[in-house]
């Protein structure tokens, strides 16, 4: 059975045309870009050629971009990086709804005698701006808040954020992992000196990621040893992934309006009818401000995990914040923090749309979803009391 | 993604005894929606015999919560109040074919409730594990709960705690304090071991241990998951079975042979080997 898959914010196909443009580095083209004979070395120039299509997607020079094994590395590099370089500034700022790759790395530098705030956010996942402004102080080494929230899909004023902090010159990086292939965004507006990206979320292979890192910001390196990418990040070059990073950001770039419309459109529809037609449902998340691709949906009364469990007998892939499918007691952190009650985040289910999902794909999720829930609900004590 | 048997699906799927009995003669309701579990179960029960004829349940949560409660309502239907008392929440997980051991505490809410209800149709009060004083305050578990899941599944570290009753999973906030309940209790009494295998068996001692862990211990969790196994030969420390139905096509049926070898290896002797004939 073709999966039904709903599943883009955790990881994506890989696009037949990146596939197509990393094959032949795996195969004749195995070279080592830094080789001296003209076999390997040749490879130095393909590797230059994607990371300028990776800077073009986001409107970088092709210089502030830095390859790395993957969004967490990303994340990593620019935090250890800021307060490296702080001049022994010991206070991190981000968010009670980043990605573990940024929060539980500023909890690790909260043991190792660092001081973290995480800020927190609305009921619609919107960021408390005042909160943001009172934490600042003159230790602050970094701030680091993400684009776009990968439960909820939320955007974050990362332009507001952003101006705020070149005036007080404090180090500004944005998880962007999310948001970047998905919405335009572009660096040369943005008041941001750190960005992270991800191959896997846009259709590029796993186990590739870049950060941007603008021009003029200290940087000090994370992975330490040979003399790869300007001495940034060491490591010879994962070349066939970076082929493919290139291929998959020149595709994000050319269709991101159209996709954009065509996500967004999809998404409503499914939204829409899953709302309409299961009672005591409802939205999590700003849907004002919100990525095109993501719906992040409570059913009350049911628990998450079941839900995601009946869909998959259809091959239907989703994601939720329940406890039960997180691996740990813990619901999501995200809709703790956003202050959605347990009994709504127990049955919370994150749909995730991609470029390759159709309309078909859609309407038998909005076919299956009443029925399914309705089924759930009798199961439930709590069905009753609908 | 959880490593389900086919049997916690079957019964996720197709619950079985789902739903209330009208005018009950005994209702369990324990967990709450907050904790993310919760299950109310209502009996039938002969009045003459103590016998439970009919056995239903409602139940919020994830598929082994589900399968759990459908497992208990299979369990308890046909037997005395008495017999119903002493299904473990390792019975329920074990007529399952298995629990992932995060999921463990799914079995526990199962007797927890089956307790309740008994308690009810007696008209006595609650039991202590249920109506004690919290230790973890995030899923509401009493010490007596602690005391009584860690003796009966042998638990020694705060993980396996929280893999079968939750505490400690929230905040965390209580961890020194399961600390202390384990200290407490496995300081008195060292943990039950599985039966120790004997030093030195003769040939006929041997071949009879064998048939006897194949019988009692390997069969029925076979026969639970629609399989089989027949015992073939037995040529020196080559054990040779044959497997039947279910366990033939499977495409864990090496992984099974395995299992089976662990197991003859852990009660009989080391050298043990097990072959398909």
């Amino acid at each position: 059975m073709k999966p039904i898959y709903f599943d883009n914010n955790a990881t994506t196909p890989v696009a037949p045309e990146v596939l197509d443009a990393m094959l032949p580095y795996l195969k004749e083209y195995y070279g080592n870009p830094s080789s001296m004979h003209t076999f390997g070395g040749q490879l130095h120039k393909k590797v230059e050629e994607a990371r300028a299509r990776v800077a073009e997607l986001i409107g970088a020079d092709p210089e502030e971009i830095i390859f790395t094994s993957c969004g967490t590395e990303s994340d990593n590099t620019a935090i250890a990086g800021a307060v490296e370089v702080s001049g022994g500034k010991r206070h991190i700022i981000t968010t009670r709804v980043e990605h573990p790759a940024v929060m539980n790395f500023a909890k690790h530098l909260s043991r190792k005698g660092y001081r973290s705030t995480f800020l927190p956010v609305d009921s619609l996942g919107r960021l408390d701006m005042k909160a943001f402004a009172d934490a600042l102080d003159d230790d602050t080494a970094i701030v680091s808040v993400m684009y776009a929230n990968n439960e909820t899909g939320v955007i974050f004023p990362v332009a507001e954020i952003g101006s705020v902090l070149r005036e007080r010159g404090i180090i500004f990086h944005s998880d962007a992992v999310q948001a970047a292939g998905k919405i335009l965004l572009n660096v040369k507006e943005l008041p941001v000196d750190m960005l992270s990206l991800s191959g896997h979320k846009i259709h590029a292979p796993k186990g590739i990621g870049a950060l941007y890192v603008r021009k003029g910001t200290r940087f000090y390196p994370y992975v330490i040893g040979g003399h790869q990418e300007r001495g940034r990040r060491a490591g010879t070059e994962n070349v066939a992934s970076i082929m493919g990073l290139g291929k998959a950001c020149e595709l994000a770039k050319a269709h991101i309006e159209n996709e954009s419309a065509y996500l967004s459109a999809l998404r409503d529809r499914l939204e829409n009818a899953l709302v309409k037609n299961c009672p005591d449902s409802r939205i999590n998340g700003d849907t004002e401000n919100r990525l095109p691709n993501t719906t992040n949906i409570s059913f009350e009364y049911v628990e998450g995990e079941a839900i995601l469990l009946r869909l998959d007998e259809h091959g239907i892939c989703a994601s939720s914040g329940s406890a039960c499918s997180s691996g740990s007691l813990e619901p999501s952190h995200v809709l703790r923090a956003m202050g959605v009650p347990f009994t709504l985040i127990h049955g919370s289910i994150r749909f995730s749309l991609s470029r390759y999902n159709t309309e078909a794909e859609v309407d038998k999720v909005i076919e299956l979803m009443p029925a399914l829930i309705k089924d759930l609900r009798a199961l439930s004590p709590f069905g009753k009391k609908i | 993604m959880w490593d389900y048997t086919n049997k916690v699906k079957e019964h996720f799927l197709n619950p079985k005894n789902a739903g209330e009995i009208e005018n009950p003669d005994a209702v369990g309701d324990v967990g709450s929606i907050v904790c993310g579990d919760a299950l109310k179960i209502t009996l039938s029960i002969d009045k003459d015999t103590n016998t439970i004829t009919d056995a239903k349940f409602q139940t919020f949560g994830c598929a082994s919560a589900i399968a759990s409660s459908s497992a208990l309502t299979e369990l308890v239907k046909g037997k005395t109040v008495d017999e119903a008392l002493k299904i473990t929440n390792q019975d329920i997980a074990d007529y399952l074919g298995g629990l992932p051991k995060e999921k463990m505490h799914c079995s526990v809410l199962g007797r927890e409730a089956l307790e309740a209800a008994i308690a009810n149709y007696r008209g006595e009060a609650l039991p202590l594990e249920l109506a004690g004083k919290l230790v973890c305050q995030c899923f509401a578990v009493t010490e007596e709960m602690i005391r009584k899941v860690a003796i009966e599944n042998h638990l020694t570290t705060v993980e396996e705690i929280t893999d079968y009753t939750k505490a400690g999973g929230g905040c965390g906030s209580c961890i020194p304090e399961i600390e202390k309940i384990l200290k407490d209790i496995w300081s008195v009494k060292a943990p039950e071991e599985t039966p120790k295998k004997p030093k030195k068996l003769t040939n006929l001692q041997k071949i009879a241990l064998i048939q006897d862990v194949l019988e009692k211990e390997i069969r029925p969790k076979l026969q639970a998951d629609g399989g089989d196994i027949e015992l073939i030969d037995i040529d020196g420390n080559s054990v040779v079975v044959a497997l039947r139905a279910m366990c033939v096509s499977c495409p864990m049926g090496g992984v099974t042979l395995k299992g089976i070898e662990d197991k003859l290896r852990e009660l009989v002797s080391e050298e043990l080997k097990v072959v398909e004939g």
